[in-house]
């Protein structure tokens, strides 16, 4: 398990390192195609990679707060939902995490969760009321430990960090191409006066504009390969820390088959989700495609599935590459790894009716965000107030009877 | 002269810096060493917190299952009786068995609720059902994260050189697989 992590590491300094060159590069073409010379080159690759830091310093310093504020997550407690409180502490024990990660709860029925945290001393879980409602406990226990794999793996600050990259490189090529849209041909004119000097500087020129329109395609394909690949070892982490790789199939098979669209369809935060929240039923089945941050789903289960009685990485491995082709997990992190053998189904059959684990999360999730619970002494009406007008309300809705403070 | 004097100074100087890293090497290898161990150790204790956990739940359990059922006495005084040998049993290996039978008598008490509707909807019930299905999972995965411990513990000191100072670590004992189902070969019948 630690030379999982290493490698991974290893991988991500690589493509970091990558990312990070493109990211120079692209300043570096910004500069030339305004300043027409090569040390302006220098100031804007400068200039990129600054941007890129002070942007990353900000995202990693609030980065899972913005997350969190975005999709309305409420952290909960124990008493709040007591099975997902279990199975988070279930797949803290298997996955040796330092810490417990704080859970969340999303109000929304569309099923999802995902992982925040820069490192395992501050993540946390988030999964949403929607996903309560249609997962039994194995089940849930899939995603739970396919979240954590993610925060094993280290995978919010990878991904964050990479993001801002790209971000960068599509925001400083885009704006240098428009501003020269507008205002290249005057300044050309005024500085290609001179006879050789401008037959360099052309070719330059020439060089720096294909860059800038070719780096923000290269930078996507990069970050977005680099993002599906992440999903599926965060899917081998889930089943190698459940032991159990149906649970997590059967998961991402209902995640699938929902049709409910997520009330947060932002792009910035969609690497995180467990399942691409957008158009789910378009290209988030079958379709592969470059430009997308999750592999199909379709996929995932299928390698799942063919597993073969093993729960481990090699068999992960294995499955992978008859299904997929190719290798995802790497020699590096098998070596280290151990065969496991699959667990039995959960013993005691679950089975709570989609109401009721609906009436639960909602519940969890009322209770959560401070919600006061009174109940009427009179005709026995619960009222759940908010916590903004707990203090005001004083009489019951139905009956208008006193309430007990 | 003072060409050999320092020449000789060097040479002192020399064997002493080797052997200061020497000594620092060692001093980073029984520090691992240690680390290690008490990390084994830790696990070993997180496999007891969730062995006591079930051992508190258990009377409750069979509080509430006696008002539904009361023609499984039988089953609730196995249960009782289980839990009191694992409470009771001293060593790993007796502790070990004590507490798969609790096991298995715990999954033979679910089985029946089944047949009592009016149990399975009761909310106490159905809570104790949770925590103990979700202890029970937990040793299961604290047994695994002991084993990977200990294995990294022990491989550790076995290693060369780690195992010419290793003398005072014991070896760590894994749990064996006990489910006999995934001990089992697969019959293979053609």
């Amino acid at each position: 398990m630690w030379e999982q992590i290493r490698s991974n590491k290893i991988r991500s300094v690589v493509v970091i390192t990558l990312m990070g060159s493109l990211l120079a590069l692209t300043g570096i073409a910004a500069g030339v195609a305004f300043g027409g010379s090569l040390d302006a080159g220098f100031v804007g690759g400068g200039i990129g990679l600054l941007l890129w830091f002070f942007m990353w310093m900000g995202t990693v310093q609030s980065g899972d707060k913005v997350m969190l504020r975005i999709a309305g997550a409420r952290e909960i407690e124990r008493k709040d939902h007591p099975q997902l409180w279990n199975i988070v502490e279930e797949m803290t024990i298997a996955s040796r995490l330092p810490q417990m990660p704080r859970v969340f709860i999303v109000d929304d029925p569309s099923p999802n969760a995902f992982a925040t945290g820069r490192d395992p001393k501050w993540a946390g879980v988030s999964v949403t009321t929607g996903l309560l409602r249609i997962l039994d406990r194995d089940e849930l226990q899939g995603v739970v430990a396919h979240e954590i794999g993610h925060i094993k793996n280290r995978d919010v600050a990878l991904m964050t960090t990479a993001g801002v990259m790209m971000g960068c490189i599509v925001i400083l090529a885009e704006r240098a191409l428009r501003l020269l849209w507008y205002t290249g041909g005057t300044r050309r004119s005024r500085t290609s006066g001179s006879d050789s000097k401008g037959g360099a500087e052309a070719v330059a020129m020439v060089i720096a504009l294909i860059l800038l329109v070719l780096a923000p395609l290269l930078a996507q394909l990069i970050y977005f390969a680099l993002s599906r690949k992440r999903e599926y070892l965060a899917d081998a982490s889930g089943a190698m820390f459940t032991r159990y790789p149906e649970g997590l199939a059967r998961a991402l098979e209902k995640l699938g088959g929902s049709r409910v669209a997520l009330a947060d369809e932002s792009r910035v935060t969609a690497p995180m989700y467990i399942v691409r929240p957008k158009a789910r039923s378009a290209s988030g089945g079958s379709k592969a495609s470059l430009f997308a941050t999750h592999p199909p789903i379709q996929e995932r289960v299928r390698i799942l599935r063919e597993m073969g009685g093993g729960a481990g990485l090699a068999a992960y491995e294995t499955a992978y590459a008859k299904v997929h082709g190719g290798s995802v997990v790497g020699a590096r992190s098998l070596a280290g790894a151990e065969a496991l053998t699959v667990r039995e189904a959960s013993a005691a059959v679950d089975t709570t009716s989609e109401r009721a684990r609906a009436r639960t999360a909602s519940n969890a999730f009322i209770s959560a965000s401070g919600y006061v619970r009174k109940e009427c002494g009179a005709c026995g009406a619960v009222l759940k107030i908010p916590p903004s007008v707990a203090d005001r309300m004083t009489k019951c809705l139905r009956c208008d009877t006193p309430l007990p403070s | 002269m003072t060409v050999a004097v320092l020449a000789s100074l060097g040479l002192i100087l020399g064997i002493v810096g080797v052997i200061v890293v020497v000594v620092l090497y060692f001093i980073g290898i029984y520090n691992g060493l240690v680390r290690a161990r008490n990390e084994t150790k830790n696990a070993w204790s997180q496999i007891d917190v969730q062995l006591k956990r079930r051992h508190d739940l258990i009377p409750n359990l069979v509080e509430t299952v006696k008002g539904y059922a009361k023609h499984e006495a039988e089953t609730l005084e196995a249960v009782i009786s289980a839990r009191n040998a694992a409470v009771s049993a001293e060593g790993p290996k007796a502790a070990g068995a004590a507490e798969g039978m609790l096991s298995a008598a715990l999954g033979k008490l679910f089985a029946l609720s089944e047949a009592y509707p009016d149990l399975k909807a009761n909310t106490n019930f159905l809570a104790l059902q949770e925590e103990l299905t979700s202890t029970e999972n937990k040793i299961g995965f604290a047994r695994q994260a002991y084993n990977d411990a200990a294995t990294t513990y022990n491989n550790k000191r076995e290693v060369f050189p780690a195992n010419l100072i290793s003398g005072g670590f014991e070896e760590a004992e894994l749990f064996e697989i006990e489910a006999p189902a995934e001990r089992e070969v697969p019959k293979v019948e053609f």
